[in-house]
Order: structure tokens, then sequence, then C-alpha cells
């Protein structure tokens, strides 16, 4: 593993992650560049997991035995490890999920459920993922509370005066992402947080994007609830995080019941657990859990602020290359942004780029990202977006753009 | 395989100048497509006369694979009695969905669709060139729901 020390060795980086090597079709070398999507895994992570299953399994919080505390301890480790990854005060506010997606329903059900009524507001912004979106509406539905949406200028950054506007009296929860997935735009999530708290909001931050990308310190950012995936992170997909304070943590009813969230059960009634128990029904992904914290050993081993240095100087370099290419068009052109190019290129469906891409060995997304407002506000079907991870190198932002040229070839003048 | 037998140059010019493109002044069945995986749209405008379909027109907004199999479609199509458009429908989805080798006899009987057997190679690119099929059949018997891939 690389040191925190030294030039920025990505060759060396590249060597713990053992699907890079790989070659597809005939013999194009792997040019991955859909981490926006889910990134790889170093072998550290897949060597965790299956280090779990060999040595350290059992399930956990239950038995007196020696395997059962080893799993315990292993999956308590990893808790600690997203804890300080995060910045967050104490583990109890470290909620196991199974992901974002899972987390944000869990705020979603339990916090709007219990706190949210008729005519109470939730603002989003027009740039969040559609798992950032639906939860919301679901209990906007359930509850008679209204979603307003800021709105984005045209190159994707939020319109903070539009934001601040659409706070009032009635915003009781402003759910915004760090980073957008479709446009890669950095979101001013400090000043956010700040203006919801001045109208006494709750929020919650989408960080699925983020971590990945920059160090992220929640306590710093005030947030009162951040959510991230592992798999976007380098580690096990199935597994993620949600951060809470704990004071509204403790305040909200469980999300799901079972086993694990209960102190007491009886048919009068039953009892919660303590946090973070109260809101991990059921057996954990243990081995995911253990998983994940491989891959915060891994990236911060690395450092994140190294990883940041390096992956924006991969954007500048795309940002740069694409736009020699005169029929690219580039959809999110914020000033700050994470390493994320979304492009059309004139007159040919994204999906046709993607085949093409695809058979070039290059690994490319293509389509609307769960993020079809984003689409809607460009006025586009989807784009083609290549988003770039701590192991991509400026040769493979050059396979990308020899690739386009072959699109180019094929679609004629 | 190499991308010009998906992308030949049949199917370029298709999706660059597609054949009966547009809404007609007045059909009598019409029915939308939709790929939500790519975003493909496809709305298939029929008007048939004596069981023959006189007029077959379409709007699309998506990939060339699409768009090139609703040109092309259009122009097998038009002027056939029903029954032997929808048995083309069968017989072009079965060419490019089944596992079994693709013969001479395919090909002649295909004609010009016969450019598109290229998608059997790309799995995730089959439902684009079936999607204008799909929609032209849910246009004849007039359901009144969108037609979807998934």
């Amino acid at each position: 593993m690389n040191s925190t020390n030294g030039a920025y060795d990505v060759e060396r980086i590249r060597a713990d992650f053992p699907i890079l090597a790989s070659t597809v079709y005939d013999d194009h070398k792997l040019v991955y560049l859909d981490n926006g999507a889910s990134a790889q895994k170093p072998k550290a992570v897949i060597e965790s997991i299956s280090h779990t299953y060999e040595a350290e399994y059992a399930n956990v919080h239950r038995g007196v035995h020696y395997m059962s505390q080893k799993a315990t301890e292993a999956m308590e480790g990893a808790r600690e490890k997203a804890r300080d990854f995060l910045g967050a005060a104490e583990e109890r506010e470290i909620i196991f999920v199974r992901g974002a997606t899972e987390g944000i329903n869990l705020v979603a059900s339990s916090w709007g459920g219990s706190l949210l009524g008729p005519g109470d507001e939730i603002v989003l912004t027009v740039m969040e993922h559609h798992s950032n979106i639906v939860p919301w509406q679901l209990i906007a539905e359930r509850t008679g509370a209204v979603i307003r949406v800021a709105p984005i200028d045209d190159t994707g950054d939020l319109i903070m005066d539009e934001f601040e506007k659409l706070l009032g009296p009635r915003t009781k929860m402003v759910a915004v992402t760090h980073v957008s997935n479709a446009l890669g735009t950095v979101v001013d999530v400090t000043a956010i947080i700040r203006m919801a708290h001045d109208h006494g909001a709750v929020t919650l931050i989408d960080g699925c994007q983020a971590v990945p990308h920059m160090a992220v310190d929640v306590q710093a950012l005030d947030a009162d609830f951040y959510v991230f995936s592992g798999h976007k992170l380098y580690g096990p997909s199935g597994i993620g995080v949600l951060y809470g304070k704990s004071d509204l943590l403790d305040a909200m009813p469980p999300y799901q019941g079972g086993g694990e969230m209960i102190n007491t059960v009886s048919f009068e009634g039953s009892t919660w657990a303590e946090l973070p128990f109260k809101f991990e029904a059921g057996t954990p992904h243990i081995a995911g859990a253990i998983g994940l914290g491989a891959a915060i050993d891994y990236v911060t081993g690395i450092g994140l602020e190294r990883i940041a240095a390096h992956e924006s100087e991969l954007l500048n370099y795309a940002t740069q290359r694409l736009r020699e290419i005169n029929s690219v068009r580039l959809i999110g052109t914020a000033p700050d942004k994470a390493a994320i190019v979304s492009f059309e290129l004139d007159g040919i469906h994204p999906h046709d780029v993607g085949t093409i891409l695809d058979r070039e060995g290059v690994a490319v997304r293509t389509g609307h990202h769960c993020a079809q407002p984003v689409m809607d506000r460009f006025d586009v079907a989807a784009t083609v977006r290549a988003s770039f991870g701590l192991y991509n190198t400026r040769d493979e932002v050059d396979a990308l753009v020899a690739s386009l040229r072959r699109v180019q070839e094929i679609f004629g003048p | 395989m190499d991308l010009r037998e998906l992308y030949q140059d049949v199917i370029i010019d298709h999706n660059k100048n597609p054949r009966n493109f547009g809404r007609p002044e007045t059909c009598d069945h019409e029915a939308k497509g939709n790929n939500p995986l790519c975003g493909d749209k496809v709305t298939v405008y029929v008007t048939v006369v004596d069981n023959v379909i006189e007029i077959v027109q379409f709007e699309a907004r998506g990939c060339a694979i699409s768009v090139a199999s609703a040109s092309m479609m259009t122009e097998m199509i038009k002027g056939k009695p029903l029954a032997e458009a929808r048995a083309m429908f069968d017989d072009f989805r079965d060419v490019v969905t089944r596992k079994s080798d693709v013969g001479p006899d395919d090909l002649e009987r295909l004609d010009k669709l016969a450019a598109l057997i290229g998608v059997r190679e790309f799995p995730m690119r089959v439902k684009c060139a079936t999607l204008p099929w799909h929609t032209m059949s849910a246009a004849l018997d007039q359901s009144d729901d969108p037609v979807t891939t998934e």
C-alpha cells in the first residue's frame, strides 16, 4: 500500500486492484471509468472478506463463543473506522445499512414518518439522485408534507439565492447531495446546512459521490444525517453507513423490527435496544461491514487529500481533452467539481457511444444516471458519463478520447 | 465481433435519414413505446385499410439501432396485409433472440432487416431493435397502455 508520503504512485495503486489487469473482448485493456456507479475493490478488501469467512465468522452480538466474539470485535472495529472516517463524535451514531438508499429511506420513514405533518416542507435540489427524491415523495404522500425543489444554473451549480428563498417556517427537512452523480458538481453543503439550521430545519446529506473523493467531517459540517454507500468507496456492495446525530436518532422510532434491535420482547409490548442497534434489525452484512472497514483503511492509507489532488488533475486533463472534440457538449461545468465528466456527442445517442466505447474496452455509464430531473433540466434523454477513481490514469483519459474518435468514425461526418 | 457488423452503413444511413418519419395528418392506430434502460422513445402511427397497412410512420428519440429498426420496419410492412406484418415481427424477434445459428434462409427471408442481426452479439441492444416492432404491434392491438421493454 502507498504511504501518505512521497509522490502519488498510480501504478503501484493499480497493482492493488486485481480486476484492473483484465482484458475485455479482443485483448482490449480494461479502462474502467464507471466509478460513479461502483468502484473496483483492492486486494485488502477482498482478503478481509475472505479472512472473515475463513477465520473469524459467526453471528454477531449474540454468542458467548469464541468466533462470535471475534466477528463482533471485527464488525465493531469497522464501525469505529467509519466513525473516525466521518469525524463523528460517537460510534453509536454510525448505523450500518445496505447502502445510501436504505439510509435515506430509514430517515424519511422513521424521522419523517413521526415528525412531518400536512404542509411541512422538504427541500431538495433538482440534481438529486432518485434515491434522494423518491423516499421523500413516499413520505410526503403519507404525511401530507410538500416537496420544494431548488434549481441549478446552466453550469450545473446550485443557485444559492433560489435555494435560500425556498427556506421558511414550514421547512422541516433539507436533503441535498454533497456531489452530483450526474454532473460532478460539488455542493457547498456547509452553507446549506447553516441556512437550513437558521430556519430550524434538519439536514440530510447524500455523500455517496463525495466520500471517495474528499475528506468529510460531519461535525465540522454540522450535518444532522449523512449517508454513503460502501461499494462506491472501494468496499463491498450491500453495506453503507447512515450517520445521525445521537439526539435525533434517539428520538426516532425503529425503522424495521426484528432481532438485534430489541431490548425486551413480550406480547404486551417490546422495548428497543440502544443505538446503533435500534436501527439494525436482523443479522447484518457482517463480512460487508468488515470489508468496508478495510476499504476505509485503504483509502485513508493513501490519504483523501492526495486522492483528491490526483483526481482533480485527471478531471482537468479529461475536460481539456474532451473540449478538443468539437462535437462534445459537456454537461456539468460548475466551478467546483469532483472527477465526473458527463457529455453528449452531437447527434449520436449515448447508448451507441457506450456500446462502441465498451468494445474498445472503455467502461462508461450511459443513460439518465438515476437523475432524470437533471436530464430534463439540460433537455437531454441521457448522457455519457466518465467517472474517475483513485487508480485512473492520463493514459486512460487518452483511451477514452481515442474511442470517441472511433465513434465519430463509425457514425461518419 | 467487429463494431461495423452492428453499425453497418445501412443502419447509420437509416439513423441519419429515417424513412416514413413524422406524425401523419391522420391515422387510426397509434402507440408509444419506451425503453427505460436507455431512454429510447418511439411512437408508431398506423392506418389500416381492408386489412392492409396503408400508412405506417413513426417518431423516435433514441439510439441508432432503435431508429434504424423503426425506419426499416416501416419500409418492410407498408402495403403488407396485417397478418404478414405480424408474422414478420415474430420472425424478426425470433431470429434476433434465438441462440441457434442464423442461416442463409433466415437472411433471405429477413431481407433488409438482416442488417440488424448484429444485435445478436450485443444482448443489451436487442431490446433497442425490437422496441419499434413491439410498439407497432401494440398500435395494431390499439392497446392504450404504453409499451415498455421492461
